[in-house]
């Protein structure tokens, strides 16, 4: 026990101190850590969240699974991504290349923008260059439609890139967020989910930060509807007591950017229901 | 005369005691308030958490009651890198509310 937490602590303070390592070698760490941690886990599975750790919620979450509570979302999210007209005359097929199957392309670092390019921007960016107003961020229509893209992007491999000074400038400040406290009550993200991952809070068990992103949007049962991962980050935010920020604002964006590179490797497997 | 009055001191000092541990318990267990159990195990109450250690015989393991408050107050001076909240140096507790905790822990 004592081992553990010894090496947590480790490791924890490796990852926040190495400023000098490179986002490859700071990838490999973090694998490292859960990996050592969680040795009953095989790699794929940590897309699963606490249903990789805990049988009897994962029993319970695979049969909400057989009938999904955000099958109408996808319903939904199919309609407004394929019949919606633009005042111009245009779609979102016009922006999407991939069409349905675009969600694997997202995030990634537009040199020339200088910023994080994630799904739900992509979205509202076509919008706006098509003369229409952009969607509300983190629930409704755009939770909709991205459900609809990641149930074609199930299966497809995360791979984002970090090259070059700027886009690793940005994935330096999604990981300066990730390691550092905030709040009334004074956690970090890496504090809950590296550290204590596994572990409960009150009757919840902790998931770790290892394939975070790769089930998004998911419905929560908290929510009674589907959200996106802005969503959920501004959850963790009120319940630390500390300011949500807006959606796909920079630092949320970054933070995405940071734990999307972190689960390289893993597979897509959104939308999906969470407690 | 003076015996009486000892005696009913004590037995004002032991009520107004009881009254602040009745206080700390509810003020430990409340969600908004300490959320204790959110981490740490406290007499068998209902869905604690495991982050932390457990909390019981904690007279003895803080047998200096300032080191206690001290630690609930802001445990960030023993322990940089610990997750516990800093209770008092955020203000999410009063320094009574502190005192009051406490005084319930040491029952356990």
């Amino acid at each position: 026990m004592c081992l553990r937490i010894f090496s947590a602590t480790f490791i924890c303070c490796f990852l926040s101190c190495a400023v000098w390592a490179d986002p490859a070698s700071d990838q490999t760490a973090f694998k490292n850590y859960f990996y050592n941690k969680f040795p009953e886990i095989p790699v794929g599975d940590f897309i699963n969240g606490v249903y990789a750790i805990d049988q009897k919620r994962r029993q319970q979450w695979l049969e909400i699974e057989e009938f999904p509570p955000y099958g109408i979302a996808i319903d939904e999210g199919e309609i407004l991504f394929n019949e919606t007209v633009f005042s111009d005359g245009s779609s979102y097929s016009d922006c999407f290349v991939d069409g349905k199957r675009s969600k694997k392309n997202y995030p990634y670092f537009d040199v020339n923008r200088n910023t994080v390019v994630t799904l739900e921007l992509a979205i509202n960016d076509c919008r706006v260059s098509h003369g229409e107003q952009p969607l509300k961020y983190k629930t409704g229509d755009i939770a909709k439609i991205s459900a609809y893209l990641a149930l074609h992007s199930r299966g497809e491999i995360i791979e984002v890139e970090v090259s070059g000074e700027a886009a690793i400038n940005a994935y330096e400040q999604g990981k300066k967020y990730y390691y550092s406290k905030r709040g009334q009550l004074n956690f970090a993200c890496v504090d809950c989910h590296v550290a204590s991952s596994g572990m409960r809070i009150r009757a919840e068990i902790l998931s770790p930060s290892l394939g975070h992103v790769s089930n998004f949007p998911v419905y929560r049962f908290k929510w009674g509807s589907i959200g996106t991962l802005h969503r959920r980050f501004s959850g963790c935010n009120s319940q630390v007591r500390a300011k949500p920020l807006a959606g796909q604002s920079e630092q949320y964006k970054n933070l995405e950017y940071f734990l999307s590179y972190m689960s390289n490797g893993l597979k897509f497997n959104g939308p999906s229901t969470r407690r | 005369m003076l015996i009486v009055l000892l005696l009913c001191t004590n037995a004002w000092a032991g009520g107004v005691l009881e009254q602040r541990v009745a206080a700390g318990k509810r003020l430990t267990l409340d969600r908004k308030m300490g959320n204790c159990l959110a981490c740490h195990a406290i007499d068998n109450g209902p869905f604690s958490g495991n982050t932390a250690p457990p909390l019981f015989s904690m007279k003895s393991r803080f047998p200096d009651k300032k080191k206690l408050v001290a630690q609930i107050s802001n445990p960030l001076a023993n322990n940089r890198d610990t997750i516990m909240p800093p209770f008092g140096l955020h203000g999410i507790l009063t320094e009574d509310q502190i005192h009051k905790i406490v005084e319930y822990l040491y029952t356990l």
